[in-house]
């Protein structure tokens, strides 16, 4: 039983993880209605300047928000110089710019720190809080804490300020939006800002756990999408829930589902993402779209 | 009607002009052979006094860092051409292609080497699956693929690839040398095997298990994972499971590090950890944290340039020297530029004793080494290879970490006399 507690752990530790980019994917959803693959390398980007600014000898924290604050003013200025040519094109297009994007800052990410891995100052204690036989991670517990603090402010952000709705009304209907006077240009820089925030603070999250290197991010990005999927692509209470169920049930499918082992592990948040686009496509916590006829 | 037929005439003769240019651009690479004694073999790209060679590397990409390999082949072969009056008085150029870690870029780039370069021979394709991309091509060219740098062990199996040699020690080889420490060590080990799940993985995980038959130690849990995969924590937990006071680490650089700082997180489970040669580079050490990776065993082949052990040794103080005149830029110290003037120097004995300065005489050179001591290699290892044996490297020494690098400890272990033949 205490193992298989310790798996639900495990799980909802790599699930934290997952679900801290998924959350980036969700604000960028929710604010252009578009889906950004290059998110999780411009989450590893943030974190290399972040690991250049304490390699330098600056202290974590104030690197931290020194990161933030650049990873806000790029993800503005990448969407003023290579989203906003694009604006107005079919959806396929911006995302096929996205992929753009991805290879990109993957390719300028070893260009500049080689593909060398590094190791990455962990904010949190090592060490583990034991109870009843069972192991949590203080690094764990602080994912945790973390990405429930982003996705609160998320919520709020949506919910409850008057930016919010102006960019619930973007995402919506762009021309209607300009047309009661909302400034879409800086709506969508604003949302491309706040995605490479929140992407930025996963990255430091996890790459003292992944080690930092140019293709950290690239499996995480695959089990983010499977959870955005899951929890529905415009709520953020979905995609930490979605984050967190795919990591449970990969570890646990991994742990004791025989055939599947850690071959097919990452079989599981595919098959997540099918199931979930048959029998409920807007995902557990996300609204359908509903268009007048 | 009468268009179209017209249409195919041209095309019959358009045709018919490609494959006579074809025909006779074949002919003319077939007249490059040589004469006397070893006539009819081919002499593209050597003549009396130059000898051409192509070589493929990662210099951009993911695997990049394999790109220091060439700097100290070239090196070598600068400081052979400027001191030595070049390979039998032969001078190298050795030209260097970029693939990116990309199979189709390699087969690209050894078509424009073999075509367009008219090298003599391949020295070095870097990486398993560029070299599987590739050997298909140079043996139908019957260009010899020279000296691989991969440990896959189908380099040396295989037959139907007579110009294709590896030269590393192969996977099953390393395999061999941790089953036989743990055979004299820990003869009831239980073994916890991490692995990568491809070629590479199953080649030393199939090799370990075959080398412990008959013998006390048993694998008691595998797991295994996927290059796309985020982290291998879950794998290293559930190894963590099965108890087992052995844990064999068979990955590339990154899941090295992670499993290492895996292991030093776990307090619980305190294996005696092996890594396999291919992460046991100090880059791959050093972001876990020295003080986490102390004892560690893993075992090598080839001179340390960092240990202090060759300080004095005459090849390691020559490499130094020559690094610095020929590479400036180059530091000595990482040790893929010691691997390279290796492996240089392992060509230039295996051209030195060709039979024939031609394509064929470098092919049956290099399945007749015998007992060929390269200096840059650890003492006691040397080069062997025959009719039925394609594996020049087979043996390798144990090594263990102790304050911030390896040291070397018990005998060289010959992993054909203590096995016999890869394969059989």
């Amino acid at each position: 039983m205490v193992g298989f507690l310790q798996q639900i752990v495990e799980g909802l530790g790599a699930g934290a993880i997952y679900a801290s980019l998924a959350l980036a994917l969700v604000l960028i959803y929710r604010f252009t209605g578009i889906v950004n693959f290059a998110q999780g390398e411009m989450a590893m980007f943030a974190t290399y300047i972040a690991w250049q600014f304490t390699a330098a000898g600056v202290p974590f924290w104030l690197a931290l928000v020194l990161t933030l604050a650049l990873s806000f003013v790029g993800g503005m200025l990448i969407e003023r110089v290579v989203i906003r040519p694009v604006e107005g094109a079919p959806e396929l297009t911006v995302v096929i710019v996205t992929v753009g994007l991805f290879i990109f800052v993957n390719a300028a990410a070893g260009w500049i720190w080689t593909f060398l891995i590094k190791d990455f100052p962990n904010p949190f204690p090592a060490g583990a809080f034991e109870a009843g036989g069972l192991h949590v991670g203080y690094s764990t517990l602080g994912i945790l804490a973390v990405v429930g603090l982003v996705m609160g402010l998320l919520y709020l952000l949506f919910q409850h300020t008057r930016i919010g709705l102006g960019m619930r009304a973007v995402a919506a209907n762009p021309e209607s939006a300009r047309l009661v006077g909302i400034r879409v240009g800086w709506t969508l820089a604003l949302g491309w800002g706040l995605a490479a925030t929140v992407g930025a603070v996963s990255g430091i999250l996890v790459a003292p756990l992944l080690f930092l290197e140019p293709n950290m991010m690239g499996g995480v990005l695959i089990y983010a999408f499977a959870a955005a999927t899951l929890g529905g692509f415009d709520s953020p209470v979905g995609a930490v829930a979605g984050g967190l169920i795919v990591g449970v049930a990969e570890t646990l499918a991994g742990a004791y589902v025989g055939f599947v082992g850690s071959d097919l592990k990452v079989g599981v948040p595919l098959v997540i993402i099918l199931g979930v686009l048959l029998l409920r496509p807007q995902g557990l916590f996300g609204r359908a779209v509903v268009e007048r006829a | 009607m009468r268009v179209s037929a017209l249409g195919c005439t041209a095309v019959t003769a358009l045709l018919l002009l490609a494959a006579t240019a074809c025909g006779g651009r074949e002919e003319n690479g077939a007249a490059a052979t040589a004469t006397g004694a070893c006539q009819g073999q081919q002499t593209t790209g050597i003549t009396a006094t130059g000898i051409k060679l192509g070589g493929i590397y990662p210099l951009s990409g993911p695997a990049s860092a394999y790109g220091d390999i060439p700097k100290g082949i070239k090196a070598y072969f600068d400081y052979v051409n400027a001191e030595k009056n070049g390979i039998g008085g032969r001078k190298v150029e050795f030209v260097v292609r970029d693939d990116g870690y990309q199979p189709p870029k390699a087969v690209e780039e050894a078509r424009r080497l073999v075509e367009q370069e008219q090298v003599f021979a391949l020295f070095q394709t870097l990486g398993t699956p560029s070299t599987t991309a590739t050997w298909d091509y140079t043996n139908q060219r019957k260009v010899p693929q020279v000296f691989v740098a991969t440990g896959a062990s189908v380099w040396g199996s295989d037959k139907a690839h007579p110009w294709t040699i590896g030269w590393q020690p192969n996977y099953i080889s390393e395999a061999r040398v941790y089953a036989q420490y743990l055979k004299e060590e820990r003869p009831d080990a239980k073994v916890a095997v991490l692995y990568q799940n491809d070629d590479f993985g199953d080649d030393l995980l199939g090799g370990f298990k075959k080398a412990i038959e008959g013998s006390g130690i048993q694998v008691v849990a595998e797991q295994s994972y996927e290059v796309s995969d985020p982290s291998v924590d879950p794998q290293m937990r559930n190894l963590a499971q099965s108890d087992a006071d052995v844990l064999l680490n068979v990955t590339t650089p990154k899941f090295g590090s992670q499993a290492l700082a895996a292991d030093a997180r776990n307090t619980g489970w305190n294996p005696l950890h092996i890594v396999n040669n291919v992460a046991a580079s100090i880059t791959v050490l050093q972001p876990v944290g020295f003080e986490n990776v102390q004892g560690v065993v893993s075992s090598t082949y080839y001179k340390d340039p960092n240990d202090p052990k060759w300080a004095s040794d005459p090849e390691m103080t020559l490499y130094k020297a020559k690094m610095g005149q020929y590479a400036p830029d180059a530091d000595p110290s990482i040790p893929y530029h010691a691997f390279g003037w290796a492996v240089a120097s392992s060509f230039h004995k295996a051209m030195e004793a060709a039979k024939c300065p031609t394509r064929e005489g470098l092919r049956d050179s290099m399945r007749n080494l015998q007992n060929v001591q390269v200096d840059m290699l650890l003492p006691g290892v040397t080069m062997n290879t025959g009719a039925d044996d394609g594996f020049p490297i087979e043996s390798m020494q144990l090594m263990e970490f102790k304050g911030e690098r390896w040291e070397l400890f018990g005998d060289v272990i010959d992993t054909r006399q203590e096995f016999g033949p890869v394969g059989e």
